[in-house]
Parts: structure tokens; sequence; C-alpha cells
């Protein structure tokens, strides 16, 4: 063994694509938030993919790491907030709501994907066993 | 054990092939979002016709019918086609087999 088998291949892309989900989901819930300072300042996180081969050439995905992506945190003027700094700004997070979304309706389809794919492959495994029966 | 490898013909190397491209399409359909993995596939007739003269064949990259920006090559709807082809044919040899099988089983048991 020690190969992977394509239950492992869809397995582990199901955790990728659940591990995106999960990045999506914390993006859109921190949306609105904002921070006294432009480090503080919530930057949308990201997965990083990586392919995994193994020795027979099959491939599977991992996620390496998530990191925080986009554009810098855009500075405003809103004196009233209680998290203002000495000159009144405040940070927004830099989330694009609606990129979140497309990405999650992605993230979401390619998941289903992985699912049916599993579902065939079962079967058809299944099929291979009760040869001769 | 030369009689049953022929007996079964052509169908136990067809099988095996049908398994290792089903590897290959759930791969490339695992990384359907990873940036510049490139999609790979058998020439199914090339690696049959390989296989029978008892050699291997390597899988090819696909062509992509639209490439797109992050230089992945994976498009769903060519991979679902692949697999759903691939399922219906492994479908077809295991059932070739499997009458190959109950021929063989009827020959012994002489019922």
């Amino acid at each position: 063994m020690g190969g992977l088998s394509l239950f492992d291949i869809a397995g582990r892309a199901m955790s990728a694509q659940l591990v995106r989900l999960n990045t999506t989901a914390s993006n859109l819930a921190n949306a609105g938030s904002v921070s006294a300072t432009a480090d503080g300042a919530f930057r949308s996180l990201k997965p990083v993919f990586e392919t995994v081969y193994d020795a027979a050439d099959r491939a599977t995905v991992r996620v390496t790491s998530v990191v925080g992506a986009g554009p810098a945190p855009a500075m405003r003027s809103d004196p009233g907030n209680p998290l203002a700094d000495k000159d009144g700004h405040v940070w927004d997070s830099n989330v694009d709501e609606t990129a979140e979304l497309v990405e999650m309706v992605e993230a979401t389809r390619q998941y289903q994907n992985n699912v049916e794919l599993l579902g065939a492959a079962k079967t058809l495994m299944l099929d291979t066993l009760r040869l001769g029966q | 054990m030369q009689g049953l490898d022929s007996y079964f013909g052509i169908h136990a190397d067809a099988l095996r092939l049908r398994s290792q491209r089903l590897d290959l399409i759930a791969s490339n359909i695992a990384n359907a979002a990873t940036p510049n993995y490139k999609a790979r596939d058998l020439d199914f007739a090339a690696a049959l016709d390989a296989a029978s003269n008892g050699g291997t064949a390597t899988p090819l990259y696909r062509i992509p019918v639209q490439p797109s920006a992050d230089g992945n090559t994976v498009e769903l709807a060519t991979e679902q086609t692949e697999f759903a082809e691939n399922a219906v044919a492994y479908q077809a040899t295991l059932a070739f087999l499997g009458g190959r099988i109950s021929t063989l089983m009827t020959a012994i048991k002489g019922e």
C-alpha cells in the first residue's frame, strides 16, 4: 500500500474544500469589523492549495497554510467610533463580500463533486468485489 | 495460470486501466482549485495497446478548452463527462468478466 487510494484522493480534497469554506465563513463574519490600527484590521483569509503526488503519480490536494490576503485595509474617519485613534481614524476589514459569496458557491460545488465521485467509485469497487458471484 | 490469463483476454488489462483512469480523473477533480495543476488522462486505446504488448503508457496532459488565469487546466464539465464514460466502461468490463467467470463455473460444476 502506501499509495493514495481513490478514497484518500476524494477525502483529502473534501477536507481542503472544507477549509476553504470555513475561511469564507470567517471572512463573511468579519466583513464589517473595524480596528483601531492598520495592522489590527481584519484581512480576508485565503487557504493555499498544493498538489500532493504519490509514487504512482496519483494526486490529491492539501492546504499548506491559510494566509491573510487582499488589498490593504482602508482608513476611514469616524471620530464617534469608540475604537477610533487620537485623529479619529478607524480601519475597515478588506473583505470583499461579493467575492466571498462567489468563493463559497465554488467551494460548495467542488465539495459536492468529490462526494459524487466517492459515491460512484464506491459502487464500482463493490461491484468489483462481487465479481463472479 | 497462463490458460486462465488468456481466457480472460483483454478484459483483465482493460479493468486495470479503467481503474487507473478512475484514479487520474479523481486526481483531476480533487485538484480543481489548485493553481498551476495540469489535468492528466490516459489515452485509453494506446494504453490498452501497450498493455497487451506487455508495456505501459504514461498519462498525457489534457488540452483545456479555455485556459484559466491561474494555470489550472481542470475543467469540471470535461472531467465529469470522462468520469461518467469511464465508470460505464468499467462496469461493462466487469460484466464481460462476470460472464466469462459464470461460463467457467458452469463448465466446472457441469450442471
